[in-house]
C-alpha cells in the first residue's frame, strides 16, 4: 500500500499543452564530428533523404547550427537524447 | 588496415593490425572508465530511504566539469539551466548506459590480436557511437579546432603531442570509412 505524494514532477509535455508555439531541435556545429557522420545519422534518425541530410548538415557546418526538428518539447527531448547518443551536440529550445 | 567495405546485409567488415586493435581497444576502455557513473552505491539501509543514493540512481544534474565529460555528456538546453539540469536528471544515466553498451559492444567484436572484423549492421553502428566517443574525447583533450590539419601541422614532430594528433587523425580515417561502407 502507498500513497501518492502530493507532489509530482509532471512531464515535460504537460507543461504547455496549449502552446502554439512550437519546441525545436537545435544541432550545433563542432570541431569533431565528421561530416559524413552527421549526415549519415541525420538520415539514420530523422529518416530524412541523403539530400536533406546533407543540406542540414552543410548548414550546421557553415552557419554554427540548424533546426533540424520542430514539434511537441517531449518529442525534441528524446531528438536530443537521441543525438546525444551519437556524439552529437544537440539542445532543445522554444521557438519565440 | 585494410578499411571498412559494406557487407551483404547491411554490415561492414575490415581488417586491423594487432598494434591498431590494441590501441583501439585501449582508447574504447579509456572512455568506457571515464563515463562509468561514480554515483554512491545503489543499495539502501534496510527500512530507511537513501534519499543520497536515490538522488545518485536519478542521475546527475549539473554539467560535469571535466570538459570531455561535459562534450560526451551535453546539456539538453544551452541557455535555461533549470532546464538543462531537468533534463540531465532524466536523462544521463541513461545515455551513460548506451555510451557504456556501445563501447563495450566494439569490444566485445574487436580481437586482441585485430585480423579481420566483421560485423553486423547492428554491430557497426555500436562501432560508430563508441569511435565518435573516441574521437570527442581525444579532440577536447587535444583542443581540436576546425583548422585541425593546420594545429598539426605547426607542430615540431618531436613534440609529445604529434602522436596523439596522428591517433586522432588515424580515427577519423576508420570512422569514415565506416560511415562510407554503411551509407
Amino acid at each position: 500500500m502507498s500513497v501518492a505524494p502530493a507532489e509530482v514532477d509532471l512531464p515535460r509535455s504537460a507543461d504547455n499543452p496549449v502552446s502554439d508555439k512550437p519546441w525545436v531541435t537545435i544541432v550545433w556545429n563542432d570541431p569533431v564530428n565528421l561530416m559524413t557522420y552527421v549526415t549519415y545519422v541525420f538520415q539514420q534518425v530523422f529518416g530524412f533523404p541523403k539530400k536533406k541530410a546533407t543540406r542540414l548538415m552543410l548548414d550546421v557546418h557553415h552557419k554554427g547550427k540548424a533546426v533540424v526538428a520542430a514539434g511537441a518539447r517531449e518529442a525534441m527531448e528524446h531528438n536530443v537524447e537521441v543525438l546525444h547518443g551519437y556524439g552529437l551536440w544537440a539542445t532543445v529550445q522554444h521557438d519565440n | 588496415m585494410e578499411p571498412f567495405r559494406p557487407t551483404r546485409g547491411g554490415g561492414a567488415r575490415a581488417v586491423l593490425a594487432p598494434a591498431e586493435a590494441s590501441l583501439l581497444r585501449s582508447l574504447v576502455g579509456q572512455v568506457i572508465m571515464l563515463i562509468a557513473p561514480d554515483g554512491p552505491p545503489r543499495g539502501q539501509p534496510d527500512g530507511l530511504l537513501d534519499w543520497d543514493a536515490l538522488e545518485a540512481s536519478l542521475g546527475e544534474r549539473q554539467t560535469p566539469e571535466d570538459p570531455v565529460l561535459a562534450r560526451l555528456l551535453p546539456d539538453g538546453y544551452r541557455d535555461d539551466p533549470d532546464a538543462a539540469s531537468e533534463f540531465r536528471k532524466y536523462t544521463e544515466s541513461g545515455l551513460r548506459s548506451a555510451k557504456q553498451q556501445a563501447a563495450q559492444e566494439m569490444l566485445d567484436t574487436l580481437p586482441e590480436t585485430g585480423g579481420r572484423i566483421q560485423l553486423t549492421h547492428d554491430q557497426a553502428h555500436a562501432w560508430l557511437k563508441a569511435l565518435n566517443d573516441v574521437r570527442l574525447a581525444l579532440g577536447v583533450r587535444l583542443g581540436v579546432t576546425e583548422e585541425f590539419e593546420e594545429q598539426w601541422g605547426r607542430l615540431r614532430d618531436d613534440d609529445p603531442q604529434w602522436a596523439a594528433y596522428e591517433v586522432y587523425a588515424w580515427l577519423g580515417a576508420v570512422q569514415e570509412s565506416l560511415v562510407e561502407a554503411l551509407a
